[in-house]
């Protein structure tokens, strides 16, 4: 039975998920293309907006001025988690030897015993960062259900993954496939919540670095 | 059924959402680092005074309109809708916190507008009728007498007599020609006249021609501060018309920040229409004729100093390096702030904020952070090139109590030319 679950979520679930996930972020994608701009008729002071649109892009991956120290703690941990989430996913042999059967392309991935500590400063980070959001007066004001919900569907792969590396709660296959599905829980979400930015944020610091460029300014 | 002021909130929501916003709010992850780049919040610690905070109800009807759950829930009645309460309640955050200084648009680490989008929704607040009454007052003098705070043309000329008294020049009214037209703020006419009788100067040094319109001379856009594009376009109209009658082929925007947005940057939007001649800020001008060689000074400043850079002409306007040459020609210890160029601190009164008497007492702790970063610098002057950050910080200065005198640049630069 578990095995059977497993099977599935490896091969049919996850196929679904991908698709989901690629259409959804796609359509906001065309959603926001469509929507557009008008055309700004003053006269620019640097007409180059696409390169300072792609500088911004860049220059958004580093605090600004003044701000590490302001914000150091959801700087340190929002850097460590996407970084950590990133490595897990993309350096974990297993992860590796899934998309080679599936794509066809694969990488050199890190020893387990070192993604298995990644995994773990991956998880206390996200934790930091759930207290600070139910502490902190100015996110207790900006948060909303999804923002507690995303954040559950970003720890769950990571615990459900740690969990049966470990064997731990439940039989290996079980976990196992509690994991992958967790993974396709976080798929689908991304096009319909705020995780969507992991796209549309390239929109979004481009349109900045335009509109500021076209003024001369480098923003 | 909605209340017809939500209805028409709602309308110019949509109308001015577009694909930036649609960017901006789809990849804001709530992290709240905006709070740190905006003074309200820094010299508070108010959580309300978060910028994205200040976009809830334009947030709102992003969601139900645009987004797949909003829509969802919308159709089956389940979403909360944008309320007459969430217009009263957002108005003072939108108008009294926010001097659309730009700042928070410098940090956001997803990269959103917010100040881009603070404009708009000011548009919204307006369609509504929730806007600030002081605000609302400038606006419709504006609008029927051509300047907000209700300068007629007698009241200039008079001001401009004793310009012409003072300085024993001509100070040119209506020349069909010229090589530039100069357009004045409220404030300068009526707290800083000085600033007309040092272009007067330094134009005749520099040998160049130049004019102000009877038509068109006031800058002050207060239909951009309050968020109507009508009114604005109207103003900015005004100004286009009088440099295409007098033939001048560049209109220099006064010192004035919003000013400068307005004709410089928004202005050919509003109308519709690129214009057929040049705007350039007075400091752009000065700064092309030091370049020439027409601009020649003597003599320094030798008090310690430091320069303010007006929001809309640095980071919303691109004039950074222009104020610096200048001040260098006649500064003998010109020290920059920490923070200063397009990561400056606001004055506290920018975005309409100064014409708002509601939105004093916040103005007033806003100034606190000009405060500490001219503390933190040891000096007693400060230069500035915006009328209206000058009057917030000489009030703020004032209420504080301590020795900071504040100058316009163009008359510092006036009171050095070299006149041999
Ligand atoms: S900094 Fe940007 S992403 Fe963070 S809360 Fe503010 S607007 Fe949203
Ligand atoms: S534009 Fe300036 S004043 Fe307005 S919210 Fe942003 S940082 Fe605060």
């Amino acid at each position: 039975m578990d095995t059977a679950l497993l099977i599935w979520a490896k091969s049919t679930g996850l196929q679904w998920a991908t698709i989901i996930m690629l259409l959804g972020l796609t359509m906001r994608v065309i959603q926001i293309l469509l929507l557009g701009r008008a055309t700004d008729l003053s006269e620019a002071r640097n007409s180059d907006v696409m390169s300072a649109g792609i500088k911004t892009i860049f220059r958004r991956f580093v605090p600004p001025q003044g701000m590490l120290q302001k914000g150091l703690l959801v700087y340190l941990s929002g850097y460590i988690f996407h970084i950590g989430f990133f490595i897990v996913l993309l350096f974990f042999v297993p992860h590796i030897q899934l998309i080679d059967s599936t794509l066809g392309i694969s990488w050199p991935g890190l020893r387990s015993s070192l993604i298995d500590a990644i995994t773990v400063v991956t998880l206390l980070a996200l934790i930091v960062l759930l207290l600070h959001r139910v502490w902190n007066p100015v996110l207790k004001l900006l948060s909303t259900p999804e923002d507690y919900l995303t954040w559950a569907l970003t720890f769950l792969p990571l615990l459900t993954g740690y969990m049966a590396y470990h064997h731990m709660l439940f039989e290996y296959n079980t976990m196992l496939a509690l994991h992958v599905l967790s993974v396709e829980a976080l798929m689908i979400a991304i096009p319909f919540s705020k995780l969507s930015h992991m796209v549309t944020l390239f929109l979004a610091r481009w349109y900045n670095g335009a509109i500021a460029g076209r003024k001369g300014v480098q923003s | 059924m909605n209340s017809p002021a939500v209805q028409r909130a709602e309308n110019a929501f949509v109308e001015f959402i577009d694909g930036p916003i649609t960017s901006f709010f789809g990849s804001c992850v709530h992290c709240g680092l905006c709070a740190h780049a905006c003074l309200f919040y820094e010299e508070t610690g108010d959580p309300k005074f978060t910028p994205i905070y200040k976009l809830e109800p334009m947030k709102k009807v992003w969601k139900q309109n645009y987004t797949f759950w909003g829509k969802l829930l919308h159709k089956f009645g389940l979403s909360k809708p944008l309320t007459e309460e969430d217009l009263k309640a957002w108005e003072p955050l939108l108008y009294d916190s926010c001097t659309m200084c730009g700042r928070c648009s410098m940090v956001c680490p997803v990269g959103n507008d917010i100040s881009y989008m603070i404009r708009r929704a000011r548009e919204a607040m307006v369609a509504s009728g929730y806007a600030p009454e002081g605000l609302k007052q400038a606006t419709l003098r504006a609008a029927t007498i051509g300047s907000p705070m209700g300068i007629k043309l007698p009241a200039l000329k008079a001001k401009i007599g004793h310009i012409e008294e003072e300085t024993g020049l001509k100070i040119p009214m209506d020349i069909e020609g010229a090589d530039y037209l100069a357009l004045l703020s409220s404030n300068e006419i009526m707290m800083y006249p000085e600033y007309i009788g040092a272009i007067a100067k330094i134009f005749k040094h520099a040998g160049v021609t130049w004019t102000l319109s009877s038509e068109a001379y006031e800058a002050t856009n207060s239909g951009l501060q309050i968020g109507s594009s009508d009114i604005a376009g109207e103003l900015v109209q005004h100004v286009v018309d009088a440099a295409e009658k007098l033939k001048v082929k560049t209109v220099i925007s006064p010192e004035c920040g919003h000013a400068y947005t307005a004709i410089r940057w928004e202005g050919p939007n509003l109308i519709g229409k690129k214009f057929d001649f040049k705007v350039k800020h007075i400091l752009e001008v000065l700064d092309e004729l030091r370049e020439q060689g027409r601009l020649k000074t003597t003599g320094l400043e030798e008090a310690a100093l430091t320069y303010h850079d007006p929001c809309q002409l640095a980071r919303r306007g691109g004039v950074v390096e222009q104020p610096r040459r200048l001040l260098n020609m006649v500064a003998a210890d010109f020290r920059e702030m920490d923070e200063h160029g397009v990561m400056n601190w606001c004055c506290g009164g920018g975005g309409g904020v100064s014409a708002n008497e509601r939105a004093a007492d916040w103005q007033l702790i806003a100034f606190n952070k000009k405060k500490s970063q001219v503390q933190a610098l040891g000096v007693n002057t400060m230069v500035t090139a915006c009328a209206n950050c000058r009057m917030v910080l000489e009030e703020g200065i004032e209420e504080n109590d301590i020795q900071v005198e504040v100058l316009g640049l163009t008359e510092l630069l006036a009171d050095y030319l070299d006149t041999k």
